[in-house]
């Protein structure tokens, strides 16, 4: 499951972000990284980008960045 | 990737030498951590700004002198990390390992970290740890973090990281003396950071995660890098911080609820955008009347007190009048440019990017290109400087090249001109003034052919595989008002410098083109007439070669509408769009002061005659003028700023090409059409 399944305010775990180098290297660096958590605060007027909260900020991403990003199934 | 662990043995600057070279100190932080509060802070108004020699990175430097002890302090571009990614970072990177020429390395550095933000700020902090610099931390941000209820043991901080951490306030300066303490002593010392989470040689980081570590990709060692620094610090974080549960920190969801609404969110973006432009457009008319003003009185004043001749001609027409016309502009720059300030210090322009990011990906642009064509309807060389922020080159070229197609405000003389001349009084449906209608017409014709032009572009030549949208959305801050009006003279005064040496050469140029060649006839007759009556102005311009210019180019212009006076004003406007007003003005004998609500003008433009009687303007040609002003690159200094911002002639030359191309052929239609469809 990846980020990009999870409804909006939903809450999972990051297990694992795949994807081609650049992309996984910014998202890492950001703290998106194996073990913290993320929440979905919400998703732009057409649907993409979305809004997400990890390790304490939001930050934004589209949802083909979302895609890469595995995570355990969703804990409310 | 290799990391940075310099040999302590190899340093190459042990105590002595700075006894005679001073300290240099560099800032780096974060995008919206407070350096740029705390930079303004330590140097008050002792700062310059530069660029790093061949790339468009501002390069800002000021004087910190504390004590008798005093240093250069280098302000870094804000980063999230130095892998040398895109521009900025490579910048840092230079910086950091000494490699900017005219910069020593420098002889510590403070990383300015958001205490709101801490664990993602550190990671920064654990990268500059690697490059072996003497590292002091400053925790700003200290109020909010303590009104959010977030403990933080600065004691404990420092102990785990084994660097200085400082609480500053920036706002109030408190810490500042303590910050200032430190990082000399830090600097003149030679205590290199420890860097405990780089892996060994195995490859397992300190902390046992082995599972999860498995799960990242096994070829990739700099994402195993990032995992490393962010274990050290989640270790760092939990020892030293008590959080609070995260759901309280959530003011700005709370905002935003409304500004990034589905429906709300757009609206009110529209309305903020509207009210921008209405207050640009009102509150700089008074300033930028009294600018003309004062322009034409400083002309008259000189050239009263120089004897007639070339050189007064020179200084009067060519300078005075040449360089005031874009400076006339500059109270609409610098209230944009202070609007920017505010939305950006605010966080409300990442909203922005957030909001339109999908509508501007169909074209294949970036969020992040909304503000510089957004600048761009006030003037496009702020709009074309503010295009750094798009980390992807190919999407910022693509903005680059799209954004003269924003109707700038040097345009509308000339829209007000033509509408005043032959559109002035009718009206369409009854009630709407046809005038107003074709002013948004021209606006809404620029942007759709920048949506198009951006569409093909981002197809073609400039197609690139979507870059990374990853953008934060900072917490909602209430703007520090020295911070917004510092930024906003330092972003003016880049644009004078900018565009004030090349409109000046232009301005030369453009008036010895309409000045020369000048026959002894002219010369005596100009006797004769003993002073400049416009009659001989208006020979004169006749005889130059920007006259000749546009008697050679007449047959190519004929089938858009325009004459030969016509193609001098459009040669004359490559100076500024609106110096068609009064260039037409002189070629009509009217008199240069006129501007476009002129009545003499007006009637002078509706009466001129072809030999043959027939009216020269028509509203079909007024139209296909103002159409190609829609289009065409008329501006010099956009260009000149294209290519520095570009750093090569060739998209100089493109834009150029293409922008005219496009001016001609929409106007060829307009004109040739409407001739069809009846219309005269
Ligand atoms: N409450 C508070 N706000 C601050 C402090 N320092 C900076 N700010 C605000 O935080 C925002 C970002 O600061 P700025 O210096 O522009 O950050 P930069 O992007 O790192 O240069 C601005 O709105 C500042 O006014 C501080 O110590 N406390």
């Amino acid at each position: 499951m990846t980020l990009a399944n999870l409804e909006i305010g939903e809450k999972a775990t990051v297990k694992a972000v795949t994807g081609e180098g650049a992309i996984s290297k910014r998202l890492m660096e950001m703290g998106i990284v194996p073990g913290v958590s993320i929440r979905v605060v919400k998703s732009a007027p057409f649907g993409d980008p979305i809004e997400i909260r990890v390790k304490g900020y939001n930050l934004a991403i589209r949802r083909t960045e979302a895609e890469v990003i595995e995570v355990s199934s969703a804990i409310n | 990737m290799v990391m940075e662990i310099p040999n302590p043995t190899s340093h190459e600057t042990p105590t002595a030498p700075h006894l005679d070279s001073p300290l240099v100190i560099a800032l780096a932080g974060n995008p919206n951590a407070g350096k740029t509060t705390l930079f303004n802070a330590l140097t008050g108004m002792r700062q310059k700004v530069a660029n790093y020699s061949g790339v468009t990175v501002e390069r800002k430097e000021g004087n910190w002198s504390v004590n008798g002890d005093s240093a250069k302090l280098i302000d870094l571009p804000g980063l999230y990390s130095l892998d040398a990614t895109s521009l900025d970072e490579r910048i840092a990177r230079e910086v950091l390992t000494g490699n900017v020429d005219g910069l020593s390395k420098p002889d510590a550095i403070i990383a300015v970290v958001d205490a709101t933000n801490l664990e993602r700020n550190l990671y920064l902090v654990t990268q500059i740890m690697e490059f072996g610099i003497p590292v002091i931390i400053a925790l700003t941000m200290v109020d909010l973090a303590e009104k959010q209820n977030v403990e933080i043991d600065t004691q404990k901080l420092s102990e785990l990281l084994r660097i200085p951490v400082i609480p500053v306030t920036a706002r109030q300066k408190s810490g500042t003396e303590a910050l200032s303490l430190r990082a000399f002593e830090i600097a003149k010392s030679d205590v290199t950071p420890q860097t405990s989470w780089i892996p060994d040689s195995g490859g397992i980081d300190g902390n046992g995660k082995e599972d999860i570590h498995l799960s990242l990709s096994a070829d990739d060692s700099a994402n195993r890098q990032i995992f490393a620094r962010y274990n050290f610090i989640s270790d760092v974080y939990q020892k030293s911080v008590k959080p609070v549960d995260d759901e309280e920190a959530r003011f700005s969801e709370k905002v935003d609820r409304i500004l990034t609404h589905k429906f709300f969110g757009l609206v009110i973006l529209i309305a903020i955008l509207l009210l921008v432009f209405q207050t640009i457009f009102s509150w700089a008319a008074l300033p930028m009347d009294l600018l003309d003003a004062g322009f034409g009185a400083l002309g008259e004043n000189v050239g009263s007190q120089m004897p007639d001749g070339m050189l007064k001609d020179l200084v009067v027409d060519g300078i005075i009048a040449g360089v005031g016309g874009i400076l006339i502009f500059l109270p609409q720059i610098l209230l944009l440019f202070l609007f920017i300030s505010i939305l950006e210090d605010t966080g409300y322009m990442a909203r922005a990017a957030f909001l339109l990011d999908k509508l501007m990906s169909k074209v294949g642009l970036h969020g992040k290109a909304f503000l510089p064509l957004m600048s761009s309807f006030a003037c496009a060389i702020p709009g074309i400087m503010a295009t750094r922020t798009i980390e992807n080159r190919r999407d910022r070229l693509a903005t680059i090249l799209i954004a003269p197609f924003m109707s700038c405000s040097a345009r509308l003389p000339v829209y007000a001109l033509m509408i005043a001349a032959f559109f002035a009084g009718q009206t369409v449906f009854g009630f709407v003034s046809l005038g107003a209608v074709l002013m948004l017409a021209m606006y809404a014709l620029g942007i759709l052919v920048a949506v198009i032009a951006a569409f093909i572009l981002k197809k073609t030549i400039l197609k690139s595989p979507p870059p990374p949208f990853v953008m934060e959305l900072p917490p909602y801050r209430l703007p520090n008002l020295r911070t917004v009006i510092q930024n906003m003279f330092t972003r003016a005064w880049l644009f004078i410098k900018r565009a004030g040496t090349v409109i000046l050469a232009i301005s030369i140029i453009l008036w010895a083109l309409t000045y020369f060649p000048r026959g002894e006839a002219v010369g005596s007759e100009q006797l004769a007439v003993s002073g400049k009556s416009e009659q001989t102005h208006a020979t004169a311009i006749e005889n130059s070669y920007a006259g000749m210019l546009g008697r050679t180019i007449e047959p190519v212009i004929k089938p858009l509408g325009f004459d030969w006076k016509i193609g001098v004003a459009i040669i004359a406007s490559f100076a500024a769009r609106e110096v068609l007003v009064s260039t037409l003005s002189i070629i009509y004998n009217v008199g240069e002061d006129a501007d476009e609500k002129d009545p003499t003008l007006i009637k002078a433009i509706q009466n001129a005659k072809k030999a043959d009687g027939s009216p020269v303007w028509t509203p079909l040609t007024a139209l296909s003028l103002m159409v190609f002003f829609v289009l065409a690159m008329q501006c010099m200094s956009t260009l000149a700023v294209v290519r520095r911002e570009t750093n090569s002639w060739s998209w100089v030359i493109f834009m150029f090409g293409y922008m005219t191309v496009l001016a001609y052929v929409a106007s060829l239609i307009t004109y040739q059409g409407g001739k069809l469809l009846g219309f005269s």
